[in-house]
């Protein structure tokens, strides 16, 4: 705070509770990731005997060197990011060029089609039918199913045409209209190179989305092991795992609970860094993003 | 939010609209892959409900497979699992939502009564970073943040000298395991929306209260709240149509052997039935049952909403 005395008592209270409430709310939301962060680098019978708290006790990167041995690992980080760039790039093809069309006014049958869309939102055949419907055409096990059947994102259609609808400049259609250009190339050569900001947006969304997500790969992958994303690799390391007791006080046993233990600290931090080191700089289209969603037109 | 606007030109003449129709088939065209895909792969599954109705077989497909009338849903609604699975779907997800809907919006009226912009800057990032951890990290980070072994709930222990308690393992526990991480990771994601409407409130407001003498309290209750509220019924509404969707993915992975009287939900159960036991027809039945239930819900609190204030979702 600036020294502004003008405030009275009360709202001088105010501010002392507001910046005193914050600070808790801010070390409840850190500390957590920090502990993580910390416990990767700490040798885990430092971590067990309660000596990690601030900064990492008895330094290792065990953990890290243990990622590299394990090729499962290195498979599935390269299959997410194969995912990750292909569903992106269907993502947004999909998605930006229907949001356009929808965006328009004079497209006949815009309100069906929108309803069209949104109904799926609220209503769909449940796990089963989808699941044999995926079968029929053969797509179990595959590439593809990971990245072309359920790339239509409902929420990112209306984003995107919410931002064409609101942010493109009047006149410019009817102005390409006289030179005689195209729905198809005004889309291409004018409306895209103006909406860096949304397909920003969109990107990043479907980014994280691919990259997070384990629900497809649990139901659709389960016989192709050498497909599987990194996210089901982590949930064998993380959750399934947790569940394994150690063996008796045999030495090589404890040696191997302890790497395994190690794993999960790096794995978690290998695997959630990418994406956090690059949201504070992408924040403000994140951000934007989420305030087109808003807009109701 | 869907489109509200008519489009009156289409009601004119049958020559107009052809003559729009033809010259935007570009706009059709744009739009082919996303409807060629939902037709596809969303639409097309939705005929399967009828697998739901069936004495479903694989080697005879969904439409040579013999009727079966209601037996599925008598079965499911006979079976012991039916009232559990229901109530720990309808407990679990009023739960999540009495916490979780309040609290974004109480997190943007706190945001927006910071003054210093660098520690604002600094205390969204942080409240917003954990949204983008993904569900299987964020269980698997509460598993190690709770163990009594290794992690930070030992950690405490140990200073307290008292004996750690695995909560993961308290069956009891899992509702508020559930609910509260969520609260940790979404609550200052969910809170943008609510800051954006805040940003609209005209400063001039402010100033007049303050000329007439209202406490930071007073212009809190209402100036800002009333701006909100718009934006809350329209959550409010997307979130009831979801109120039996209680998410799959975090459910599934925080089960465990001991907390599975109160965490089995209708989706786990539909996913355990259909793809781990191969009971199709039954786990579509479930699942249709809940669907119906679900939608059921949307158009009755839309219907409500638009009754009262106007707000409707289409």
């Amino acid at each position: 705070m600036k020294s502004k005395l003008r405030g009275s008592g009360s709202d001088i209270a105010f501010n002392v509770i507001l910046y005193g409430v914050s600070g808790i709310i801010l070390l409840l939301m850190a500390y957590p990731m920090w502990f993580i962060l910390i416990a990767s680098f700490s040798d885990p019978s430092a971590v067990s005997n309660g000596r990690v708290w601030f900064w990492p006790a008895d330094f290792t990167l065990l953990g890290y060197r243990e990622i590299f041995k394990r090729g499962d690992i290195l498979i599935a980080y390269r299959n997410t990011i194969a995912y990750v760039a292909a569903g992106t790039f269907i993502g947004l093809t999909v998605n930006l060029s229907a949001a356009y069309a929808l965006s328009r006014r004079d497209l006949v049958g815009r309100k069906a089609i929108t309803l069209f869309f949104v109904f799926t939102m609220f209503f769909n055949g449940g796990l089963i039918p989808t699941y044999l419907n995926i079968q029929r055409f053969n797509l179990l096990n595959t590439f593809t199913v990971m990245v072309l059947p359920f790339s239509v994102m409902v929420y990112h259609v209306i984003v995107a045409r919410t931002f064409f609808s609101t942010s493109l400049p009047g006149g410019l259609l009817d102005a390409a209209r006289i030179d005689g250009c195209g729905n198809l190339r005004f889309f291409f050569t004018m409306v895209l190179p103006l909406s860096k900001a949304v397909i920003a947006v969109i990107a990043l969304w479907t980014a994280v989305d691919h990259w997070n997500s384990y629900f497809n790969a649990l139901i659709y992958l389960q016989r192709a092991p050498e497909l599987h994303p990194l996210q089901l690799i982590l949930r064998s390391i993380l959750v399934v795992n947790q569940a394994s007791t150690m063996w008796g006080g045999d030495a090589v046993a404890i040696q191997t609970q302890k790497i395994a233990d190690m794993l999960k600290y790096s794995i978690i931090i290998v695997s959630t860094l990418p994406i956090m080191m690059l949201y504070p700089f992408l924040q403000k289209h994140f951000n934007q993003g989420v305030m087109l969603g808003a807009i109701k037109e | 939010m869907p489109v509200r606007t008519g489009n009156s030109r289409a009601i004119q003449t049958g020559f107009s609209l052809w003559r729009d129709i033809r010259r935007n088939w570009g706009l059709y065209l744009l739009l082919a892959p996303a409807v060629v895909l939902l037709i596809l792969f969303i639409y097309r599954p939705m005929y399967g409900v009828v697998l739901a109705f069936k004495d479903y077989t694989p080697s005879r497909g969904i439409m040579g497979s013999p009727w079966a009338g209601l037996k599925y849903f008598e079965r499911f609604f006979n079976s012991y699992q039916f009232a559990s699975t229901i109530r720990n779907t309808i407990t679990l997800s009023l739960y999540a939502i009495t916490v979780t809907f309040p609290l974004p919006i109480i997190m943007a009226l706190y945001i927006n009564q910071m003054r210093a912009k660098s520690f604002r800057k600094v205390f969204q990032v942080v409240t917003y970073l954990p949204h983008f951890i993904s569900t299987v990290v964020l269980v698997g980070l509460l598993l190690l943040v709770l163990s009594p072994s290794a992690g930070i709930a030992g950690n405490l222990a140990k200073l307290f000298g008292t004996e750690p308690v695995n909560l993961v393992s308290i069956p009891k526990a899992f509702s508020h395991l559930y609910v509260w991480s969520d609260v940790w990771q979404h609550t200052g994601w969910d809170s943008i929306i609510y800051l954006a409407a805040l940003s609209a409130v005209d400063p001039s407001l402010y100033e007049a209260a303050s000329v007439d003498g209202a406490s930071k309290f007073q212009k809190l209750r209402y100036i800002d709240l009333p701006m909100l509220i718009p934006t809350m019924i329209t959550l409010l509404i997307l979130r009831s149509g979801n109120i039996m969707n209680i998410g799959f993915e975090k459910t599934y992975l925080m089960q465990n052997s001991l907390n599975m009287p109160f965490s089995e939900v209708i989706s786990t159960y539909v996913y355990k039935l259909g793809l781990l036991n191969a009971q199709y027809s039954l786990s579509a039945a479930v699942s249709l049952f809940n669907n119906v239930i679900n939608f059921g819900l949307l158009v009755m609190v839309n219907q409500i909403s638009k009754r009262v204030g106007n707000n409707s979702l289409w």
